[in-house]
């Protein structure tokens, strides 16, 4: 049986930083999480007049790895993210589904014009991940300052938030969590 | 999360549509879509949306006639066009025709998430100010003004036609015919409303504290100015001033008084800041002002900038029709007020009440009234009830000049109370300033 939580590497990210985010992930959700190759066509999602990888396009070729999946899925890219509508996203998710993606591309200080700090990229996308998974099982944006599950528009917003959500999230997280059929 | 905020995306382009209502379900709004106008007419129709994304252009009818007839079907829904191609006159056009705001495509998500948080925010502000507006026009409803008879309808008619404007008003009657209700009335029904009426007595204060108590003082300006202090004009910035008994200013104010009114702006006593003020005058007199002018005790000029409209309130003896309504008015809320089963006043005392000539006009009634509850026994009020006797004196028709049986009447009620001033002002409801105004003019003397 496949593990509840499968986190898909299809960056550049060394193998024992993405470790070191399913053990984060794990940690908050307390369900195992595996980590394996992404078998995706990032070029396919690829817009050649905004530069830019459409997320929802990525999305759909996460779900329809296999059969639709029960397990929650979450692909981490390196590259440019967006939907149509935005100019950017660091990640999109199902809400209450299945699939989600992040990206590390706006999570490094490099993109800012700033020294590389690959711990400070680490927790951001622990964050992230956690966030979008968050999303996954039902989890809406919270308004408390500190909840992982709070939106960010930038990565300003995500260094201020911790890497857990807060008791009310949690509490709906433990509920939502029950409802899946791998528990 | 935001269950309350509901958010419907009018955009023919479907990724547009579903990708924003994703964006705003994960922030917990309630999310509809509509990807043309017709549909967003339907989904309008059948709920309430409080902020609406409006694509400006989209086939057959556009976001903008689209906006005139959301507003048409709800005129607190907040719009935000979405463009793709952002130009100042689009912009402009969408404002002007009262939309939020205007996002081009594709949105920074920061700025989409301040712009929604922004919306909510104003239409919270806008929600709190309608509501604070009817608790204030509550609270503000000014005191029943009674009244069947052709000269109180000819007054209710006055005061409905100069309450919209903000011409200053003089009203003129007699002590107690209520001046100050009347001009509460007007102040109530006017656009200021929502900002105060402020009330001063010209006639009861020495013109040194008449002139601190109007423009105010700044903190030394005077023995005893320990503080800066904001006088009544300033306090009835944006509102109404209502100045009672103005014919009693003193000269030197009344030239202060008309600069203000004339100029709009002031200074506090002692102080050199010019104040800016934006108030309505509405005054009040029992005063021959005109006599008072050409004795040269009143200015001239004053006078004209104060009787532009003017609303002359009968005495209750020349309307006494409307003496059985006031006089049941006030048993009703004495009653209630006391919590007392007295329910009606019997045909002899009512008789008495509509015989007795009432120099001290509607208070005196309410007064006679308020007292007949106090002493009187349910079910009825009963003749003896009254704090007066009827007497020829008080006989109406009477003979003889209003002055007259003024004089003879204030007269009386200085005899019965041993000339106590206090006592006797309190018993003929006007103040003591009045009250010594009266004895100099009618040439009474304590005995």
């Amino acid at each position: 049986m496949a593990a509840p939580i499968q986190i898909l590497n299809a960056s550049s990210l060394q193998a024992g930083d993405i470790e070191k985010v399913a053990r984060a992930v794990e940690g908050v959700f307390n369900l195992t999480a595996t980590v394996s190759k992404a078998p995706l066509d990032i070029q396919a999602a690829y817009d050649n007049s905004r530069r830019q990888f459409n997320s929802t396009a990525l999305l759909t070729q996460i779900l329809s790895i296999d059969n639709p999946p029960k397990e929650k899925r979450i692909a981490i890219v390196d590259v440019d993210l967006y939907i149509p509508i935005l100019t950017f996203i660091f990640g999109e998710a199902q809400l209450d589904g299945t699939a989600a993606i992040v990206s590390t591309h706006r999570l490094a200080n490099q993109f800012y014009g700033l020294e590389e700090d690959r711990f400070l990229t680490l927790g951001r996308l622990q964050k992230e991940v956690i966030h979008e998974l968050g999303h996954t099982f039902g989890l809406y944006h919270c308004l408390q300052f500190e909840c992982v599950m709070r939106a960010s528009t930038y990565v300003e917003e995500i260094d201020l938030k911790q890497s857990t959500p807060c008791h009310a999230c949690m509490l709906l997280l433990k509920e939502d969590i029950k409802k899946f059929s791998f528990v | 999360m935001n269950g309350q905020v509901s958010i419907l995306i009018v955009d023919d382009e479907k990724v547009v549509r579903d990708s924003l209502t994703k964006w705003f379900r994960e922030d917990g709004y309630m999310v509809g879509s509509a990807e043309n106008a017709p549909e967003a007419l339907r989904q309008l129709q059948a709920q309430k949306w409080q902020i609406i994304l409006l694509d400006i252009k989209m086939p057959g009818m556009d976001g903008m006639e689209l906006q005139q007839r959301i507003k048409e079907i709800d005129p607190t829904a907040t719009i935000i066009f979405i463009t793709a191609h952002a130009s100042v006159d689009t912009a402009v056009q969408a404002l002007k025709a009262g939309a939020f705001d205007y996002i081009t495509k594709p949105i920074d998500p920061d700025y989409l998430s301040h712009l929604i948080t922004n919306a909510i925010k104003q239409r919270t502000l806008l929600g709190e100010n309608v509501k604070l507006k009817e608790q204030i026009a509550e609270f503000s409803k000014a005191d029943e003004i009674v009244g069947a008879s052709p000269q109180m309808q000819k007054v209710f008619e006055l005061i409905q036609t100069v309450a919209k404007t903000d011409t200053t008003v003089m009203i003129r009657g007699d002590s107690g015919t209520g001046k100050e209700l009347i001009a509460r009335a007007i102040h109530a029904n006017s656009e200021r409303r929502y900002f105060p009426i402020v009330t001063l007595n010209c006639g009861a204060l020495p013109e040194g504290i008449l002139e601190s108590e109007l423009f105010g003082h700044e903190r030394g300006a005077f023995t005893g100015a320990q503080y800066r202090r904001k006088g009544k004009i300033e306090l009835a910035d944006g509102g109404t001033l209502f100045l009672d008994e103005v014919g009693n200013i003193g000269m030197k104010t009344q030239m202060d008084l008309l600069r203000v009114i004339e100029t709009k702006q002031f200074t506090r006593v002692g102080g050199n800041e010019i104040i800016k003020i934006d108030f309505r005058i509405i005054c009040a007199t029992n005063k021959d002002l005109e006599q008072a002018v050409q004795k040269g005790t009143f200015r001239e000029d004053l006078y004209y900038r104060l009787n532009v409209f003017t609303i002359y309130l009968p005495p209750l003896r020349e309307r006494k029709s409307d003496i059985p309504i006031l006089a049941n008015f006030f048993l009703k809320k004495y009653s209630d007020a006391m919590a007392k089963s007295i329910t009606s006043i019997s045909s002899e005392a009512m008789d008495i009440i509509v015989r007795y000539n009432w120099p001290g006009n509607v208070r005196e009634l309410e007064n006679a009234i308020e007292r007949a509850m106090v002493v009187g026994e349910p079910p009825a009020i009963k003749p003896q009830d009254l704090p007066f006797q009827l007497s020829e004196k008080n006989h109406a028709p009477i003979s003889g000049s209003l002055a007259g049986m003024e004089k003879n009447h204030i007269a009386a009620i200085l005899e019965q109370n041993n000339w106590n001033i206090s006592r006797s002002a309190e018993i003929l409801q006007i103040d003591r300033v009045t009250l010594y105004n009266k004895i100099q003019k009618f040439g009474l003397k304590k005995p």
